[in-house]
């Protein structure tokens, strides 16, 4: 069949993207040549990063059963809003997080000041225990919600059976909602134990030292703080080494996504009375506490202060809109030719350069293009392209998990349609596949402008003298600017949440 | 005008569709059991699927090599005959200009066919606001817009019941007569009231028209079998 235009600009997108990813990891692996340069404080960063990774995804894991357990099966007002809510975590900033979990669990935030009220000692927040914290604080809505899908995914019927074979709460446990676990669980974990795998920015701010350095916050360090390319390079390497080694483990596991799905239920499980009602009215209170109460916090504290905010961080601001916007554009464009290519039946080969961004982490790909570029410009001078790129990059898999469905459906329903009415090049791209895609489309570019807006990782290899709003909060806070800091935090938090609306409003206008 | 199958041989993983005949201008029945081949043949025609080998000519002219949209074709499907975002003057402009970028000339021809199927006042309606028979009216339609000399029914009225069917092919006669139409059908009923021959499909052959009556009254074994 005709081989429209978007057919070669798919292929030219997925070689180039390959290109990209392979070429930069290529680089990183030349200059390491080998590991003989890693230390014992480089095994110790492996080390770290990996069981801070699994203890992560086990208490997210854990913790995020009961919650799921009692929004199952609980019908009350603002419901519905928590579930959404559930969502938000992977559109916030980590590093606003990072400063509303401070503002909490810090040493003059509001848990000490009620521990040293009943006489109890301090904790601190930073070291491994912060990183853990921050990781299920990002990690344990999207569990929340993964589970919830599995509760959901019961029949009713089985249900009312259970109701009609006179079942108590614990027989429903143990021959409905275990065996359900027992699926989904897996999944979950292993979901988790991903994200936290290349975590940077929980490390960078609340970590460092022998004891909280990832794989990512030392090739960082050497980087910047020793000029050491070689190691760097050979941090890379084994971030790389990581990264494939779980993206093969997720390949035996399925593993959820955890967006977009409806999670509007009928019925669901029955709802136990007594000390069971009060038992979830808790968890549920306790997990809606846990979740917003960082996040009011920097709205408070941020709010009175935010017209009041230097210039500078208006600047930074509109810096960060401008990368944002380029990477959601260059994200979704790459995203829609790929997918339609894929649609169409495209080389296998098309499918998999669309999903190597997951097996390559920012601060390997920043390190490799900087090993590429360097000579030709100034970091300076690629601290924002090299940005925006990257984090086009690092959206494409998950623009592309919900674009792809949608592209198939298309060519399957109207590719001879349009192919009989000839309907081509330019006018089927107006008429037919932005219509068609129009809502897949938007949410990419809209997670992926938010990606982009909050990204405090690579743009740290090459900050110079014009950072963008994450990097700008992050020097704030390090300056122990805290009132500042969270009103950038809130202005981010909120251009933030605002990007991902406009593109996804936008996808849903005509619907 | 005729259609000419000139040797053709089209393979698909383990199925074979043969074809080697010529089909004259006027109405025709496709027949043949379920997975012989019809759609296939449908789809060679229109050009959604390209023979291994073997040429398909129309008034003399070789158009085996053309893309579906420059073949002297129109097409309607079982499903998915109109693209549901746009309205139905959208769906039915398409049949001038992919494009859609309409003159006023071309506009009112889309409001005067629109018309004629008895469709006036649906022009901004999107088809989830029509009933299954209006949405094959703007269907068939923009196949008068079009006005190409071949078209291949794929069995679209089978959804919309007895009298409704019988109504659009009613509809389809008046307005496609002097159109070559090939139309695929499970229903001998449908063969007799409207295609005065029949092509049958046979496992994979495309056997030479032949008239419908006849064909049906006294069927060759394989057929029998199927129409029961």
């Amino acid at each position: 069949m005709a081989a429209g235009l978007p057919l070669s600009i798919g292929h030219a997108i997925a070689g180039a993207l390959a290109a990209l990813i392979l070429g930069t990891l290529a680089a990183v692996a030349w200059v390491a040549g080998g590991l003989s340069g890693l230390t014992e404080w480089d095994l110790r960063a492996v080390w770290f990063t990996l069981w801070q990774a699994a203890l992560s995804a086990t208490l997210s894991a854990a913790l995020a059963v009961p919650v799921a357990r009692a929004l199952a099966r609980r019908r009350f007002r603002g419901r519905g809003l928590l579930v959404t809510l559930l969502g938000a975590p992977f559109i916030l900033p980590v590093i606003v997080a990072v400063l509303g979990l401070i503002a909490i669990f810090g040493r003059n935030g509001a848990l000490n000041g009620a521990l040293e009220a009943l006489g109890l000692p301090a904790i601190g927040i930073y070291g491994w225990q912060g990183v853990i914290l921050a990781h299920v604080f990002f990690n344990l809505p999207l569990s929340v919600r993964l589970i919830l899908q599995g509760w959901q995914a019961i029949p009713a019927e089985r249900f009312r059976l259970a109701a009609s074979l006179d079942f108590a709460p614990r027989d429903i446990a143990r021959h409905l909602e275990r065996p359900m676990l027992r699926g989904v669980l897996p999944g979950v974990w292993l979901a988790v134990f991903l994200v936290c795998l290349t975590s940077f920015t929980v490390a960078l701010a609340l970590g460092g030292g022998p004891r909280a350095t990832t794989v990512e916050l030392a090739i960082y360090q050497a980087f910047r703080f020793d000029f050491d390319l070689g190691r760097a390079a050979a941090l890379g390497m084994v971030q790389i080494a990581i990264c494939i080694g779980a993206a093969a483990l997720a390949a035996r596991v399925a593993v959820p996504a955890g967006f977009g799905a409806g999670l509007d239920a009928v019925g669901g499980p029955p709802a136990p009375g007594g000390w069971r009602r009060l038992a979830d009215a808790a968890v549920i209170t306790a997990a809606a506490v846990f979740l917003l109460a960082p996040l009011i916090s920097v709205a408070a504290t941020g709010l009175p202060r935010l017209t009041g905010l230097p210039p500078e961080v208006w600047d930074a601001a509109l810096r960060s809109i401008a990368m944002a916007v380029t990477s959601a554009l260059l994200s979704s464009g790459a995203a829609l030719a790929l997918a339609l290519t894929i649609a169409r039946g495209g080389a296998r080969w098309v499918e998999a350069a669309g999903m190597l961004p997951l097996i390559a982490s920012p601060l390997v790909l920043g390190t490799g293009l900087f090993i590429l570029l360097r000579g030709t410009v100034t970091p300076q001078q690629m601290a924002l392209p090299v940005t925006a790129l990257i984090n086009a990059a690092m959206a494409l898999p998950f623009a592309l998990r919900a674009l792809i469905p949608a592209a198939r459906a298309l060519e399957q329903d109207y590719g001879q349609l349009a192919a009989s009415l000839d309907l081509r090049g330019w006018a089927r791209l107006r008429l037919l596949v932005l219509p068609r895609l129009a809502r897949p489309l938007g949410f990419g570019a809209g997670l992926a402008a938010a990606l982009a807006m909050g990204d405090l990782g690579v743009i740290t290899l090459f900050a110079g003298d014009r950072p963008t709003l994450p990097l700008m909060l992050y020097q704030l806070m390090n300056g122990y600017r805290m009132a500042d800091a969270a009103a950038c935090a809130l202005l981010l938090m909120g251009l933030s949440l605002g990007l991902f609306w406009m593109f996804d409003r936008g996808g849903r206008r005509d619907a | 005008m005729t259609l000419e199958f000139r040797d053709i041989l089209l393979r698909q993983d383990d199925f074979t569709l043969t074809a080697d005949l010529t089909v004259p201008q006027g109405r025709h029945a496709v027949i043949g059991a379920s997975g012989s081949g019809k759609s296939t043949l449908l789809a060679l025609v229109a050009g959604f699927l390209a023979p291994t080998k073997g040429r398909l000519i129309w008034d003399g002219q070789d158009i085996t090599d053309m893309t579906p949209g420059q073949r002297p074709v129109s097409i309607l499907f079982q499903h998915h005959n109109l693209f549901p975002h746009l309205t139905v003057k959208q769906n039915v402009g398409m049949g001038l200009r992919p494009d859609l970028r309409l003159d006023r000339d071309q506009q009112r021809r889309v409001t005067q066919v629109l018309d004629h199927v008895g469709l006036s006042g649906t022009e901004d309606r999107r088809p989830a606001a029509l009933s299954g028979g209006q949405q094959s009216r703007v269907a068939l339609a923009r196949v008068l817009l079009r006005a190409r000399p071949l078209l291949l029914l794929d069995e679209p009225f089978a959804a919309l019941g007895p009298a409704l069917k019988s109504e659009m092919l009613t509809l389809l006669a008046q307005v496609a007569s002097d159109t070559t139409v090939l139309m695929v059908t499970h229903d001998p009923a449908d063969a007799r009231a409207f295609a005065p021959d029949t092509l049958l499909v046979e496992d994979g052959a495309v056997h030479a028209p032949r008239p419908t009556g006849p064909l049906l009254d006294d069927p060759p074994p394989g057929l029998r079998a199927y129409l029961g």
